[in-house]
């Protein structure tokens, strides 16, 4: 056990921080909103000509091109969550879409797409769920058939998140109807604005409307707009999977938050007394913090065995299940300290942080949900991690019955 | 020993819950909610007005029906499992405040204009547990001063009972000069919240009492057992919901309430709604014939129905999947009403600390 950086990684944290205080003032803010606000556009840029973004990915696809180097994009991660600077843009493109075509999309795809998304230009959503194939992702329905050089796609998508605002989908239609259901999937890629195409927002319990329904009906799309083979979109998707679980639960993300609360807390008062010399709100802050740390430790250790190119096990497993419940409940003692007043949700002269307690506490419950059910995490802990035995398949009668 | 309802209580839980059940169908709450539809909300007090919620807590002596905190609490109880958008909380609180505290003169007065439907009561008593923001109501010559937060039911009351600082009671006219009310909105869109800003406002301090505080601490007593009650209520529906859902919906070719995994989820949240209901009869049975254990049993209900609701809130949601993350099913009304009672009144920590001084376990 060695927990310090060699000299190599010192001088590489020092490199670190003197870009992020010498650029601080171009990074974007809150207030810049929107996608493709030129703020946010230009940081990115700078960022991955600095290599603080878009790290490993070769030059020649837009990317900064350095070896890959876990511990470096560690320490980089860690010195922006530090600094309250945002680092490079994330979202369903730059996370699970470029690592996937990175990985089995061909050539000419790769130098298509992977630049501008990379540099925020493309934004993607995820055209998986449907209506009837949720936690089942492998019984869905949307069909592509073939017709001369093109797909035709009918059916609908649910959950879509950004959909509204995409430029592209990465989606997963059947395209082998007789098939098996795991390998009747294929992996297709189009713009949004392909006629046939319709985007219905969906509210939220947030009040936001983050997700969509999308139909599709007789929308064309060109064969050579697959990933993968036809029939082996499960496989293509699950390389994707892959890549959005280890996006959810992040501990650095949680050690901010429960910084902030510590701070909430030191600043709050309950009749006359700090929250934080509330030896009961105390207690229930510093028992978080040892969930936290624990991840945080436990994240050191997936990042040690990723250096040696093994399997972090049992201990990469848990990360959704556990860090999506670790931050829902960071954001339920926010509210708590803050009582009624964190309550408020809307415009008012007593409301915290623009709300965004509440806020996140929903929307981690939706993470919960989202991107595995935290019971089909279980199923999968149990199951590849434990090597426990499956459930035995219940004819569809009897399991009505 | 007889631990149940009455034939009476079933049949006044029965009545309010059909009525809520034709007049607050989930697209009513919604306009409520989203569009602050006030028609509707007017035709719901109104109807269980007639229905006699109002007199529920007033004395027969006075017109009223003269029933107990427990028949209240089942009131309560219906409302939270129809998410209605209204609130009656205000008017109970104020009953057992003028109960407690008023002169004869006052209640045959005040109690009076409740029983005609003249007047509708929001109550400001929130400093009374917790103080925050420096707020807090001081009397000088008949006239209050100062800010009360997250008063309830005041955005359509009439008159506001409140309380100052040595915790006498007051009634104020919701019109009165000097008096402005500001909206707190919250994450319940059905109960608004208010900031009021007294400056020298004309008040009826409550007269008959000996000792101030004593009726301020009655009313907050009932207070917290109603709104546990509402959120046993709310819960209720979430759990049958779940259920219900779980009956329907299929993955992997079978309902997903065949998986052991979302039996479970509902096993566990019927575990928690029994004891709790259990828990909240006893209370409000207690406040009103049990001076010793009374007060520390609606401390628990309180505490209780917070940390029970957030887990029914929060499994039933899990059990609908995707669905109960969005305004489809409309799941987050019952979520968010469970998320705004656990505040009022105390959070679990607050009220705990209430139950543990009643005992004579705290300082
Ligand atoms: C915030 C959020 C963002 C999302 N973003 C996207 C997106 O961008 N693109 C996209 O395609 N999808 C997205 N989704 C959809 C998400 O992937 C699904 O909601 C999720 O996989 C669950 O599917 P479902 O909603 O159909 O629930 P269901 O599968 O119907 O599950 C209902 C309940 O049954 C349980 N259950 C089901 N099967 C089993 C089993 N075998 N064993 C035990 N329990 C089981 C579940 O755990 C759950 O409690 C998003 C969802 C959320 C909440």
């Amino acid at each position: 056990m060695d927990l310090q950086f060699s000299a190599e990684y010192e001088t590489f944290r020092e490199e670190v921080r003197s870009f992020i205080e010498a650029n601080r003032d171009k990074a974007p803010t809150y207030a810049d909103k929107g996608m493709k606000n030129p703020k946010r556009l230009a940081w990115q840029k700078l960022l991955i000509e600095n290599g603080y973004a878009a790290r490993t990915i070769p030059a020649d696809y837009g990317g900064y091109g350095a070896e890959p180097d876990i511990l470096k994009s560690r320490i980089i991660a860690e010195e922006f969550a530090r600094s309250g600077v945002p680092g490079g843009l994330a979202g369903q493109g730059i996370s699970m879409f470029v690592p996937t075509l990175l990985e089995l999309g061909t050539e000419e795809q790769k130098k298509e797409f992977i630049g501008p998304t990379l540099r925020g230009e493309i934004i993607w959503c995820q055209g998986y769920s449907e209506p009837g194939s949720g936690s089942d992702l492998a019984s869905l329905k949307t069909a592509a058939v073939i017709d001369g050089d093109d797909y035709v796609i009918n059916g609908q998508k649910i959950w879509t998140s950004t959909a509204k605002y995409a430029d592209m989908m990465f989606c997963l239609v059947r395209t082998e109807a007789d098939a098996p259901k795991h390998q009747g999937i294929s992996y297709l890629t189009f713009s949004m604005e392909t006629p046939g195409i319709e985007v219905r927002p969906l509210v939220d319990m947030t009040e936001a409307a983050g997700f969509n329904e999308v139909f599709f009906t007789d929308v064309r799309v060109p064969r050579n707009q697959i990933v993968g083979k036809p029939g082996e979109g499960w496989f293509v998707a699950n390389a994707t999977l892959t890549h959005e679980r280890g996006m959810l639960g992040n501990p650095n993300a949680a050690v901010e938050r429960l910084f902030a609360i510590a701070d909430i807390m030191h600043k709050e008062t309950l009749n006359g007394e700090r929250l934080i010399d509330n030896p009961v709100f105390r207690d229930r802050l510093v028992k978080l913090q040892s969930k936290v740390y624990a991840m945080r430790a436990n994240g050191l250790r997936i990042t040690t065995a990723a250096t040696k190119g093994e399997s972090a096990g049992l201990a990469g497993l848990i990360v959704k299940l556990q860090g999506c419940e670790l931050n829902h409940q960071l954001a339920a003692l926010a509210i708590d300290a803050m009582g009624e007043l964190g309550a408020l949700y809307g415009q008012s002269d007593y409301l915290r942080d623009d709300g965004t307690w509440q806020a996140k506490y929903m929307f981690d419950l939706g993470l919960i949900i989202g991107g595995g059910t935290a019971q089909i995490q279980k199923n999968i802990i149990s199951e590849r991690g434990l090597k426990m035995p499956r459930e035995p398949k219940v004819q569809k009668q009897a399991a009505k019955a | 020993m007889e631990f149940a309802l009455s034939e009476d209580q079933r049949l006044l839980a029965d009545s309010i819950k059909s009525f809520l059940d034709e007049t607050v169908p989930l697209d009513e709450t919604r306009k409520v909610a989203t569009e602050n539809d006030t028609a509707v909300k007017q035709r719901m007090t109104e109807g269980l007005g007639a229905l006699g919620v109002n007199q529920i807590l007033v004395p027969e002596a006075h017109g009223g029906l003269g029933l107990a905190a427990l028949d209240a609490a089942l009131v309560h109880e219906a409302l939270g499992f129809a998410a209605a958008p209204i609130s009656f909380t205000g008017t109970m609180m104020a009953s057992r405040a003028i109960a407690e505290a008023g002169t004869e003169d006052q209640k045959a007065d005040w109690f009076g204009k409740l029983v005609n439907g003249e007047v509708r009561f929001g109550i400001a008593m929130t400093e009374r547990v917790n103080v925050r923001e420096g707020a807090g109501l001081s009397e000088e010559d008949g006239k209050l001063s100062g800010k009360a937060l997250f008063a309830f039911d005041c955005d359509d009351a009439t008159h506001i009972i409140t309380a100052d600082q040595s915790g006498a009671l007051y009634i104020v006219a919701a019109d009165a000069a000097g008096l402005t009310r500001n909206d707190m909105p919250n994450i319940d869109r059905t109960r608004m919240m208010s900031e009021l800003l007294l400056d020298g406002v004309d008040a009826v301090r409550l007269d008959g009492e000996n000792e101030p505080g004593n009726a301020a601490a009655r009313v907050i007593e009932l207070g917290r057992v109603l709104l546990a009650a509402d959120t046993l209520g709310a819960m209720q529906n979430m759990l049958d919901q779940a259920v219900e859902y779980a009956g329907g919906r299929e993955q992997f070719g079978r309902v997903i309430g065949s998986f052991q995994a979302v039996k479970h989820m509902c096993a566990e949240m019927v575990a928690e709604v029994e004891p709790l209901r259990a828990l909240v009869w006893h209370a409000a049975h207690a406040i009103d014939t049990d001076p010793d254990e009374g007060p520390v049993l609606a401390c628990l209900a309180k505490a209780l129905a917070a940390d029970s609701g957030q887990f029914v809130a929060r499994t039933s949601t899990e059990v609908h999947g995707g669905m109960g993350f969005t305004d489809l099913v409309g799941l987050h009304y019952w979520f968010k009403r469970i998320g705004l009672n656990r505040q009022l009144l105390g959070g679990p920590e607050r009220v705990r600390e209430d139950a543990a001084k009643l005992q004579g376990w705290a300082a």
